[in-house]
């Protein structure tokens, strides 16, 4: 890969075109977010190291069905969305250092008094179909004994519809996601997260499979993003002050598990981190 | 490639592989967690449950509203339901059946409360009965309108009002003329009844979303709800078959007979 990158002077970057504030489009075809600013600081460090004048930076967007197959089979060389690191998609694509670690929670409206799961009871919880969520409520559901109504969002717009027309009295989902939707409201003040964090996941950086020096060189430029102490002064421009286009503020104050992937870098699966 | 079908006996809770495969469902082992293939079968029945509901409300509205069209005009009651009817119709059939969904779920509720209290899969069975109904009418009225119109003079003749020609005479030949049709319209309710997993009712297209993900086994999965929904709907049209042979009246319909052909 790197030296594709020599020769050709060209790199293509995966993008999300919604997931806010990680990556996302903000209009004519431009793409940004934290974990797309992240991949330009890696890719400036590739082409200093490479000596190269000009490094090119193509971006291509890709869902979640798409973007293992489209890393696997190098459309894309270096993907910067919202991907969860786990073992299953580790023997098709490799995972650079995490950088962020997604925590799932609760959201429900601010005036209904719920704080944890366990008022829940009887209560009506909304999630997306086609995510993780959905078979964590379930054991969550087993494990303490809370029985709650399941109502499924077709994707994230509908599902937090469901809790804002009462149709749900929680939404259940990755941090990051509830708190976008929120700032997207047209109240935020009427939402809040509230409750224990009911599972934790790495959201890394993706990028070839068998490409140790091109790995290696991801990780070496993110260690010295680290170093320099650009991690919290990124963490304040994309989820604690207005981002761009629509100035909206998405607020999530940064998570005592992300604080620890940028003091131990690593690329630990989901799986290790459900264990504890 | 090789399938993996050993997916189905796996545990929804931890991907483990369960006792028995039917596990919740025959009550083999009553402490066992449910297995994919518990949730499949649960998934059909929602769609099985939804698909029908919709068909009778389809087939009733659709029966009536397109008598209502073929009324004879005479200025009165008729003149009105006829519009009335017509209305029905175009309304029905010129928006997106998703867009009608979403409408019943989200909508109407905020407008009408008592409606909120109705469960979704219900919800999305009026959608989906409202819409099929506009298309049912169209048929019924073309099949009214196919007949001889000496039926309606004999059947006014014979000195029965409009109600009992209607009962009598012209809808139980137009509705045998339209069954061919309607065996398209019924199998088209089984598949539009997918609609119904973007309003949360747990049938089969959720299933497969959420099943796929969670497995990482999108070829099996879908390849079961494939071959569930093609199995509904090849039963509903072998179902419709048999009636369309059980009713036909001789020499009225065209037959594959070839004595009949001229």
């Amino acid at each position: 890969m790197l030296d594709k990158i020599k020769s050709t002077g060209v790199v293509t970057m995966g993008v999300r075109e919604s997931s806010i504030p990680m990556s996302y489009t903000t209009g004519d075809s431009r793409f940004d977010g934290y974990h797309v600013e992240i991949c330009r600081m890696i890719l400036a460090d590739i082409k200093a190291n490479l000596g190269l004048n000009t490094l090119r930076i193509n971006y291509q967007p890709v869902t979640s069905q798409n973007r293992v197959p489209l890393v696997q089979n190098g459309t894309v060389d270096i993907e910067c969305g919202t991907t969860t690191n786990n073992t299953a998609r580790a023997k098709d694509v490799g995972f650079a250092n995490t950088l962020y670690v997604e925590e799932v929670r609760i959201a429900v409206k601010a005036n209904s008094g719920i704080t944890s799961i366990a008022q829940l009871n009887g209560k009506k919880v909304a999630t997306t179909t086609g995510t993780t969520s959905v078979q964590l409520l379930r054991k969550n559901e087993k494990a303490t004994g809370v029985n709650f109504d399941e109502v499924f969002g077709k994707d994230h717009a509908d599902s937090f519809l469901l809790l804002e027309s009462g149709r749900a009295d929680a939404f259940v989902m990755d941090g990051s996601i509830l708190a976008g939707n929120i700032a997207n409201s047209k109240n935020p003040k009427d939402f809040k997260i509230v409750g224990e964090v009911l599972a934790t996941e790495p959201i890394a950086i993706m990028v070839p499979k068998n490409d140790p020096e091109f790995k290696a060189a991801v990780n070496a430029a993110i260690a010295k993003i680290v170093a320099n102490g650009n991690m919290p002064k990124l963490w304040d421009k994309w989820f604690l002050k207005p981002i761009p286009p629509k100035n909206i503020v998405v607020g999530l104050e940064l998570s005592p598990a992300t604080k620890n992937a940028w003091a131990n870098l690593n690329d630990k699966p989901a799986e290790d981190y459900q264990k504890k | 490639m090789s399938l993996d079908l050993g997916v189905f006996c796996k545990n929804t809770l931890d991907g483990e592989a369960v006792d028995y495969c039917f596990s919740a469902i025959f009550g083999l082992a009553q402490n066992s967690d449910p297995s994919y293939l518990d949730w499949l079968l649960k998934a059909w029945s929602w769609t099985l449950a939804v698909a029908g509901l919709s068909l009778v409300i389809a087939l009733v509205l659709g029966a009536l509203m397109g008598t209502l069209r073929t009324l004879p005009s005479n200025g009165g009651l008729n003149s009105l339901l006829v519009r009335l009817s017509t209305a029905w119709v175009e309304l029905f059939r010129n928006i997106p059946i998703l867009v009608q969904v979403f409408l019943w779920y989200h909508v109407i509720p905020a407008f009408f409360v008592p409606l909120k209290a109705l469960p979704s899969y219900w919800l999305v069975s009026i959608a989906l009965g409202f819409f099929t109904s506009a298309r049912i009418a169209e048929q019924v009225r073309a099949g009214i309108q196919a007949l001889p119109s000496g039926q309606r003079a004999a059947a006014t003749a014979l000195g029965l009002t409009t109600a009992q020609s209607y009962r009598f005479v012209i809808l139980p030949m137009a509705l045998r003329i339209i069954i061919p049709p309607l065996t398209s319209e019924c199998m088209n309710l089984v598949k539009n009844s997918s609609v119904a997993f973007a309003v949360s009712v747990p049938e089969l297209t959720l299933f497969a979303m959420q099943a796929q993900e969670e497995t990482s086994k999108g070829v099996e999965i879908y390849l079961a709800v494939t071959l569930l929904y093609a199995l509904t709907a090849f039963s509903v049209n072998r179902v419709m078959a048999f009636i369309e042979r059980r009713s036909r009246v001789p020499g009225f319909i065209i037959s594959n007979d070839a004595s009949l052909a001229h």
